[in-house]
């Protein structure tokens, strides 16, 4: 636990210190939300998503930004290997498994922060929650995307060299994961043939249990999101784990 | 006198090609043991096998009497390392850089604090240490990686080319305290470099190794005295021709590189003014000449007929062509 902990207080200080990437990385989601949400609000058709679009929105963007910041935070693992930090703690006569846990942890915690961050803009422009449980139905949601994307980013920087790919993960991962989930517009509205694709894609699950929370409306019954998403946590930390395990500086 | 490591046929290939070949050593408790060789020489590649970071192809080495096949945590906890390229969060403060090492040894509260503030002291950077490691300069930044790894109070320190890319002042300065370290602390210093005066002013021992295999071993001084001689270098644009004019009995060897010539000899102050008239009498010009003694540059090339600086680009040369051939 303290070998966990230790690496998980190196995430915080460093997310705390990092102000301008703290709002970068916010200020997508947040503008998307007011772009798409207040201008697209009275064009699209209210009525199928029982509330107003922006408010439809809202799970969706905090969704995003709990899933970019938690993949950014599993890929730090490759900066840390390229300036040589990789090297101090793997030296050090902790487990791998505890390394791994402990970025999983932190990157999990700051992406859990940031979506809250939105949280707390989204109800300057008139979120209302409905009940505090629903509140935290949301945050358990946020927590296990987190965990399960954290441990995904931290997956694929072991196997990673450098930045290179970066973009190809970029565009050919974490935005088709994105745009499939249901964050922009209902699973419903999609042509038959897309649902089942929208149906694989984890964070589905992921954004439909923050809107039951924040909204008290999903499409997916919440009891098969909370197990999807508990699920795909599980099983990345285990993928990440084991493949952590074998990194090699 | 303790052993401190015990190496025994270690080998690593990588491939096909074999980085350390064979190599057995022992070192001593508190001895300053250096491993100086051109780059791509094998230098890293052992110190990578020694603290458990890379499996061996071949062979063993225990550390401290600990396996490092069979107890890496053991070895782990028994040695510090600086590495070769900087290893530090550079977005932590240097006293943040210290206490993260300290909890991932485990280090109670008091023990770290305590130790984190006299080691900052020691490599004098206490009134640093709430700053952020990006603003510091290379020299601060190495003196607080060597820091950060006496905080556990390892039994064995590894430096892997703890000078490369320093000012000769900040040099002089790190190789005063690693001294202090090996005398005061009674540390075994195991440490890399391809400085030749750095590993002569350092070591009690060297190994000087060369495409992964250990080709002499001994103290400083008597590496320089298997040389035979002193040396006496002369410059000209006529380097083949001085080869063949001079021959006597007293010149053990001489080689020529580039457009230079190095005679090794006994005696040297006797003979130079021989030197002089044998090559004025075959109207061969003499840039320049000096005499001095050996150094270990001068054992280098002994042993391996190159400058250590033709080796390394010699190495560059070899790994292009090995980077080159992995990507087809």
């Amino acid at each position: 636990m303290e070998i966990i902990y230790t690496i998980w207080l190196r995430s915080m200080k460093r997310f705390v210190r990092s102000k301008s990437r703290i709002f970068g990385s916010i200020a997508m989601p947040l503008f998307l939300l007011l772009f798409l949400g207040l201008g697209l609000n009275s064009v699209v058709n209210a009525s199928s998503l029982g509330q107003e679009y922006v408010m439809f929105l809202v799970p969706g963007m905090v969704a995003m930004s709990v899933l970019f910041s938690s993949i950014f935070s599993g890929l730090q693992i490759i900066w840390d290997k390229q300036f040589g930090f990789l090297k101090e703690t793997l030296v050090a006569p902790v487990s791998r498994l505890e390394i791994m846990l402990g970025q999983t942890a932190g990157g999990a915690t700051t992406s859990v922060l940031q979506g809250l961050i939105l949280m707390v803009f989204s109800v300057l422009i008139g979120l209302r929650i409905q009940n505090p449980v629903g509140f935290f139905i949301a945050l358990a949601f946020m927590i296990l995307v987190g965990i399960g994307f954290t441990a995904f980013g931290i997956a694929i920087a072991s196997r990673m060299e450098d930045m290179t790919g970066f973009q190809l993960i970029m565009n050919f991962v974490i935005f088709p994961l994105f745009g499939l989930s249901g964050a922009l517009f209902p699973i419903s509205s999609l042509p038959a043939w897309l649902v089942p694709v929208t149906l694989m894609d984890p964070l589905t699950y992921g954004v439909e249990g923050i809107r039951f929370g924040l909204t008290g409306v999903s499409q997916i019954n919440p009891v098969v999101c909370a197990a999807v998403v508990a699920g795909f946590a599980v099983a990345m930390t285990a993928i990440g784990a084991y493949l952590f395990r074998k990194i090699s500086i | 006198m303790t052993i401190a490591i015990h190496v025994t046929d270690l080998t690593r290939r990588f491939g096909d090609l074999v980085a350390v070949d064979r190599i057995s050593f022992e070192i001593v408790q508190g001895e300053i043991f250096g491993l100086l060789g051109p780059n791509g020489a094998g230098k890293t590649t052992t110190l990578s096998m020694l603290s458990t970071m890379l499996e061996p192809t071949f062979g063993t080495a225990e550390i401290m009497g600990i396996d490092i096949k069979k107890d890496q945590d053991g070895v782990r906890k028994a040695i510090g390392i600086v590495f070769q390229d900087q290893s530090l969060d550079e977005e932590l403060t240097a006293w943040e850089n210290m206490d993260f090492h300290g909890r991932l040894y485990r280090l109670p509260k008091e023990i770290r604090e305590q130790r984190i503030d006299e080691l900052l002291k020691l490599v004098e950077l206490s009134d640093r240490k709430n700053d952020i490691v990006k603003t510091f300069s290379g020299g601060m930044r190495r003196r607080l990686e060597i820091a950060r790894g006496l905080l556990h109070h390892p039994q064995v320190l590894f430096l892997d080319e703890p000078t490369l890319g320093l000012d000769p002042q900040t040099r002089n300065h790190l190789w005063k305290y690693i001294e202090i370290l090996a005398k005061e602390k009674n540390i075994t210093i195991i440490l890399t470099t391809h400085y030749m005066e750095e590993a002569d002013r350092l070591c009690n021992r060297i190994a000087i190794i060369d495409h992964g295999k250990i080709i002499a071993l001994d103290t400083p001084a008597q590496l320089k005295d298997s040389i035979g001689g002193d040396v006496v270098t002369i410059q000209s644009p006529d380097t083949e021709k001085i080869a063949t004019t001079l021959v006597a009995p007293w010149i053990s060897r001489i080689e020529s590189h580039d457009d230079e010539v190095r005679i090794t000899l006994v005696n040297a102050e006797q003979h130079i003014s021989t030197i002089v008239t044998r090559l004025n009498e075959e109207k061969i010009p003499i840039t320049s000449i000096s005499v001095h003694k050996p150094t270990l540059e001068d054992v280098f090339l002994s042993f391996t007929g190159k400058t250590i600086r033709e080796r390394d680009a010699d190495s560059k040369e070899a790994m292009r062509m090995h980077f080159r051939m992995m990507r087809h």
